[in-house]
C-alpha cells in the first residue's frame, strides 16, 4: 500500500491555515457529548488533555506514574526552540523549518515540520502566560541560547530544567481542568491494549497498578502520548518506566509503526561505570555552548587532562566541522565520539569517553557565570561521578536518548486506525532521521496545545458521539486476552529475572543495532532476538500475584513487548539500506566517514503493519517529496 | 562493601508493617542507592521472594517519584540530593541502614516504601495555576519581568513535588510545597492577578487533606532535595494575611 500523509495542497506557508478553515468543527454545546482518552501525561499528553478539557470535551487521562507531573518530559534540560527571532540574528519560521528538515537528514514530512515551526512562537507565549519562569535578561526580556544544528540562538530555557518547567505549566493547566470536572485523571494506571470496534479506535484496556484490576474505558477517540521506546537498549537516558507497550499493542491492533530504526544516540551523557548500572544520565547539549570537546592526540594517553598541552589535544568537532564546531548535530557528534574512541583516543575507564572541557570558558567568563548557566548540571555530574567539572573536564560518551520513529500518523496526527491519534515522541512525523536539540519539547507542546484540538474535532464531527460503552464483545475480548497474557507470564516460574532478559536484549541492541549498523550485525540481531524471546517465555520468573501492586509484573510485561519490538527495529534497520541521520549503515559512508543517503530508493517513510505473531510484518511506504527544501548532502563543515 | 538493611515491609494499606533484615552484598561505591536496592531485589526475585516495592522513575533527581527515609532522614543525609542521586560512596562497609517510607497522615502507605501522595495533586488542583486558556495570549515579551523576579520565581518553581518536606516535618505539614507554588506564581505578573484567591484555596485544601501547620522547625528546608527555602513560607504567610485583609478567597 502506498500511504498518503494527507497533506493539504497549496504553498507551504498557507497549508495549515487553509486546512484549519477546511476542517469540520464540533459546536460548543456538542463537545460535552464526546469522550476522549489521553494516554500519557508528558508534554504532549498533559497539554492535549488540558486543552481538550478546556474546550469542553470529556477527557480521561492516564499515566503509570503516581502523578501526572512526573512524566519523563520533566527531565529535559536544555531548552525549547521557537522562531521568535528576538535576538535579531536572522531566524524565521522558514529557517527553523529548514534547519529541522536538514537536521533530520531529509527524512521528515515537510508540511508537518513547517506547521511545527509556525506554532513554535505560540508555545512560548502560552508558557509565559501560564507562569513558566523562563530565563530573562536584565531588561526583563526573554533570553536565548544556542543549540546544535543551528547558527541562530532560538532556544528558550529555564536554567537547566526547561522540561520540568514546561511540564509543570502543562500540569497546572491540566490540574485546573481536573478541578473543573472536564478531565478525570487515572494515575498508577497502565494501558495494556487498544480496543478497536469496526476498524475504529473506541477505547483502551488498562491495569490498575495498585489493585491489579483489568478494566476497559470506552471513548470516541484515543490519543497516545506515551513517549519513546529507547529503553529497548536497556541503558538509556529515559526514565526507568519508559516503555513501548502502549504503542506496540496499538501496532498489534493495526496501527502502522513507522521508521523504528531512527534512534537518537545523544553525544553528551555520563559514561557507563559498571554492570549494575540501571540507567544513563544526560548532560544537556546546552553545555556545548561553552564546553569544548576533545581527546588526546596520542592513543592511550593516560596523563591527567591538565597535563596534556593544547597542541596534543584533538578538538575533533572543531577540526571536522569548523562552521558548527561543538554545536554539530547530535547524530554527527555521537558518531565522531565513537570514531575517536574506537581509534584508541578515548579517556576514562575502558577508553569509552571524551572530554567536555570548560577551562577556556571559565577563564574567559569566570566560574560564577558558568555556575549561573549550568550550576545544576555540574552538581549532578559531581553527585554521580565524584568529580568537580569546574576543576577538570567532564567525561562524556553517547547514550540512547530519543526515538524519532513511532506510530505512523497523517497530517492530522491520526494513525492508520481512524480515531487513534498519536502525539509527541510516540509518533514519527517531525524529526526525520535525527532530531535537533530543543525540538522535542516544541513538538510535544505543539501537538498538544495547537494541533490536536483542531484535527480531532474534524474526526469527531464526522463520526458523531458513540455511547455504546464497554459492553461490546471487542471490549470483553480485550479484557480476557489481557488477563490471559498476565496469567501466562506469572505461570512460567523460571529462573531468570525480567531484568536479566532486558539487560541481555539491551546488549544485543547496543552492539548490533546501535550507533552503527551493517547487514551482518543486523542479521545477527535478527537471529539472536527471537532466541532470547523464546528463552524468556520458557524461563522468566515473576514473583507475586496479579491482584496486587506488583512491580515485577509491570516490568515483565514491558520487557515482553521490547523483545517483540526489538525485532521490528532491527528489521527496519536492515530494510533501510542507506545511511541517513542517526541510522548509519557501515556499507554506506564517504571516505571520511559521513553518511551517504540513497534518495532514489529510500526517500520514503517505512511503515510496518502487524500481520500475526509469527509472521513477517508487511511494509508500506509513504513517499517523501521536498518542494521547499532542496534535497542536498547535509553538511556542517 | 557489604551492608545490613532494615527495610519497612507492608503488604497493603490496611496491613501491619514491620522492619525486615536484608543483606546487600558486593556493593560498589559508584552505585546509586537505588541501584543497591536493585541488586537486593534481583536476588530476592531469583529466590522466588517478593522484592521490596519502592517508587522511582527518572533516577536523575527531577521527577520527584522516589521517596525513602534513610536512617531517619528523608532522601538520606546528603544535602540537596534525592534518593536516586544518593551514591553508595557515602556509606561504609559494614554499615547498617534503615529504610522507611514517607510517614505522614496525608500520605497513607500503599505497599512497602510506596505511599499515596495524591493529596499533593489535589492541592495543586485547588488553585496551583494561572487560569489561562490555550490560545489568545500576548507575546512572551509583551509583559516584561525583572530578572530578579524571574529568578525568584524559578527558585520556588524548582519544587519536584516529592513530599520530603512533609515527611521531615514533625507536624506533617505541606507548607513548603504550597509556599513554593504560591510564591512562584505570586512573584510573576501573570500569576499576581489570582494571588489572593490562590493562597486561600491552596491552604484550605492543605488542611482538608490532613496536613499539619508550620511551627518553624525548618526541617523541610533541610530535607528538600531542591533547596527550596523557608523564606517562601514567610512569603506565603504575607500573601495569606494580605488576602484575608482583602476579603479572603472571594476577592
Amino acid at each position: 500500500m502506498i500511504l498518503d500523509g494527507k497533506c493539504p495542497s497549496g504553498p507551504i506557508s498557507e497549508k495549515w491555515e487553509r486546512h484549519r478553515h477546511e476542517m469540520k468543527l464540533v459546536s460548543p454545546a456538542n463537545k460535552r457529548k464526546y469522550r476522549i482518552i489521553v494516554v500519557g501525561t508528558g508534554l504532549a499528553g498533559s497539554s492535549a488533555a488540558a486543552t481538550l478539557g478546556e474546550l469542553g470535551y470529556n477527557v480521561e487521562a492516564f499515566c503509570f506514574q503516581d502523578s501526572a507531573r512526573r512524566a519523563h518530559s520533566i527531565a529535559a534540560q536544555g531548552g525549547i526552540n521557537a522562531a521568535k527571532d528576538y535576538p535579531n540574528d536572522g531566524d524565521s519560521i522558514f529557517r527553523l523549518f529548514h534547519d529541522t528538515v536538514k537536521g533530520g537528514d531529509f527524512r521528515s514530512r515537510e508540511a508537518n515540520v513547517y506547521r511545527l515551526a509556525e506554532v513554535s512562537g505560540n508555545i512560548i507565549d502560552q508558557c509565559v502566560a501560564q507562569g513558566v519562569p523562563f530565563a530573562r535578561d536584565y531588561a526583563g526580556y526573554l533570553d536565548n541560547r544556542s543549540f546544535g544544528g543551528a547558527q541562530v540562538s532560538r532556544t528558550f530555557y529555564a536554567r537547566g530544567q526547561t522540561g520540568q518547567q514546561l511540564l509543570l505549566g502543562a500540569y497546572s493547566a491540566l490540574s485546573r481542568q481536573v478541578r473543573a470536572g472536564n478531565v478525570r485523571l487515572y494515575p498508577r494506571t497502565e494501558m495494556l491494549d487498544l480496543v478497536v470496534v469496526g476498524g475504529e479506535a473506541k477505547g483502551i484496556t488498562v491495569r490498575d497498578m495498585v489493585t491489579g484490576k483489568i478494566r476497559c474505558h470506552a471513548a470516541d477517540a484515543v490519543c497516545l502520548c506515551t513517549g519513546g521506546y529507547m529503553n529497548v537498549y536497556y541503558l538509556s537516558t529515559n526514565a526507568m518506566g519508559g516503555n513501548v507497550t502502549a504503542t506496540y499493542r496499538a501496532y498489534k491492533r493495526g496501527a502502522f509503526f513507522a521508521n523504528p530504526c531512527y534512534t537518537q544516540i545523544h553525544p553528551t551523557c555520563i559514561p557507563v561505570t559498571g554492570d549494575h548500572q540501571a540507567k544513563l544520565t544526560l548532560m544537556s547539549e546546552s553545555l556545548r555552548n561553552d564546553g569544548r570537546v576533545w581527546v588526546p592526540k596520542i592513543r592511550g594517553d593516560r596523563r591527567p587532562p591538565h597535563e596534556i598541552p593544547g597542541e596534543e589535544r584533538d578538538y575533533y568537532l572543531e577540526r571536522k566541522y569548523p562552521s558548527f564546531g561543538n554545536l554539530a548535530p547530535r547524530d554527527i557528534s555521537s558518531r565522531a565520539a565513537k570514531e575517536v574512541c574506537d581509534d584508541g583516543h578515548g579517556v576514562g575507564p575502558g577508553g569509552r569517553g571524551v572530554y567536555l572541557d570548560f577551562a577556556g570558558a571559565i577563564k574567559r567568563l569566570g566560574e560564577d557565570t558558568i555556575r549561573q548557566r549550568y550550576g545544576n548540571l555540574f552538581e549532578m555530574y559531581e553527585r554521580i561521578t565524584d568529580e568537580n567539572a569546574y576543576k577538570q573536564p567532564m567525561r562524556i560518551y553517547p547514550a540512547p536518548h530519543y526515538a524519532m520513529g513511532g506510530l505512523w500518523v497523517d497530517y492530522n496526527l491520526q494513525s492508520s486506525i481512524p480515531g487513534l491519534f498519536v502525539l509527541g515522541e510516540a509518533n514519527f512525523s517531525d524529526h526525520g532521521a535525527n532530531r535537533l536539540g530543543a525540538s522535542a519539547l516544541m513538538q510535544g507542546l505543539g501537538d498538544g496545545y495547537f494541533i490536536i484540538p483542531y484535527t480531532i474535532a474534524h474526526y469527531l464531527a464526522q463520526s458523531g458521539p458513540d455511547a455504546a460503552g464497554t459492553g461490546r464483545p471487542e471490549f470483553v475480548r480485550s479484557v480476557e486476552e489481557t488477563e490471559a497474557s498476565i496469567k501466562r507470564l506469572l505461570s512460567i516460574n523460571g529462573s531468570k529475572t525480567a531484568n536479566e532478559f532486558h539487560r541481555e536484549l539491551g546488549g544485543i541492541m547496543w552492539e548490533q543495532v546501535g550507533m552503527t549498523r551493517s547487514r551482518e550485525s543486523l542479521e545477527n540481531a535478527l537471529r539472536r532476538i527471537p532466541e532470547l524471546r523464546a528463552e524468556f517465555w520458557e524461563n522468566v520468573r515473576v514473583p507475586g500475584g496479579e491482584e496486587d501492586l506488583n512491580q515485577e509484573l509491570e516490568k515483565v510485561g514491558r520487557v515482553a513487548d521490547f523483545l517483540d519490538f526489538a525485532e521490528l527495529l532491527a528489521r527496519d534497520a536492515l530494510h533501510r539500506n542507506e545511511s541517513c541521520g542517526s541510522h548509519f549503515r557501515m556499507e554506506h559512508q564517504t571516505e571520511d566517514g559521513e553518511a551517504v543517503r540513497d534518495d532514489a530508493n529510500f526517500c520514503h517513510v517505512a511503515a510496518w503493519q502487524f500481520t500475526g505473531a509469527d509472521r513477517e510484518p508487511e511494509l508500506h511506504k509513504e513517499q517523501l517529496s521536498f518542494e521547499n527544501v532542496r534535497l542536498a548532502v547535509r553538511s556542517y563543515r | 562493601m557489604n551492608l545490613t538493611l532494615y527495610v519497612w515491609r507492608q503488604s497493603g494499606p490496611a496491613a501491619a508493617g514491620r522492619l525486615e533484615e536484608y543483606r546487600a552484598k558486593d556493593i560498589t561505591a559508584d552505585m546509586s542507592f537505588l541501584e543497591m536496592l536493585d541488586v537486593v531485589n534481583e536476588e530476592l526475585v531469583r529466590s522466588g521472594r517478593e522484592p521490596i516495592a519502592f517508587d522511582h522513575d527518572c533516577r536523575e533527581g527531577i521527577c520527584g517519584m522516589c521517596s525513602q527515609v534513610i536512617n531517619g532522614v528523608p532522601h538520606g543525609s546528603q544535602e540537596k540530593t534525592t534518593v536516586c542521586q544518593l551514591h553508595m560512596r557515602h556509606f561504609h562497609d559494614g554499615d547498617t541502614i534503615y529504610i522507611e517510607p514517607w510517614r505522614a497522615k496525608a500520605f497513607p502507605v500503599i505497599k512497602d516504601l510506596i505511599v499515596d501522595r495524591s493529596s499533593l495533586d489535589r492541592i495543586m488542583q485547588s488553585g496551583g495555576y494561572v487560569s489561562v486558556h490555550t490560545g489568545g495570549v500576548p507575546d512572551g515579551n509583551a509583559v516584561l519581568i525583572p530578572k530578579a523576579d524571574a529568578d525568584t520565581a524559578m527558585d520556588a518553581a524548582e519544587c519536584i513535588g516529592c513530599g520530603a518536606c512533609v515527611a521531615a516535618c514533625p507536624n506533617g505539614s505541606a507548607m513548603l510545597f504550597v509556599a513554593a507554588k504560591v510564591a512562584h506564581l505570586a512573584t510573576l505578573p501573570q500569576g499576581r492577578v489570582e494571588a489572593a484567591r490562590r493562597v486561600c484555596v491552596m491552604t484550605e485544601e492543605m488542611l482538608k487533606e490532613g496536613f499539619g501547620n508550620c511551627s518553624n522547625h525548618y526541617e523541610c528546608q533541610a530535607a528538600c532535595p531542591k533547596g527550596i527555602k523557608v523564606k517562601f513560607i514567610a512569603r506565603l504567610n504575607r500573601e495569606f494575611i494580605r488576602a484575608q485583609l482583602k476579603g479572603g478567597k472571594d476577592t
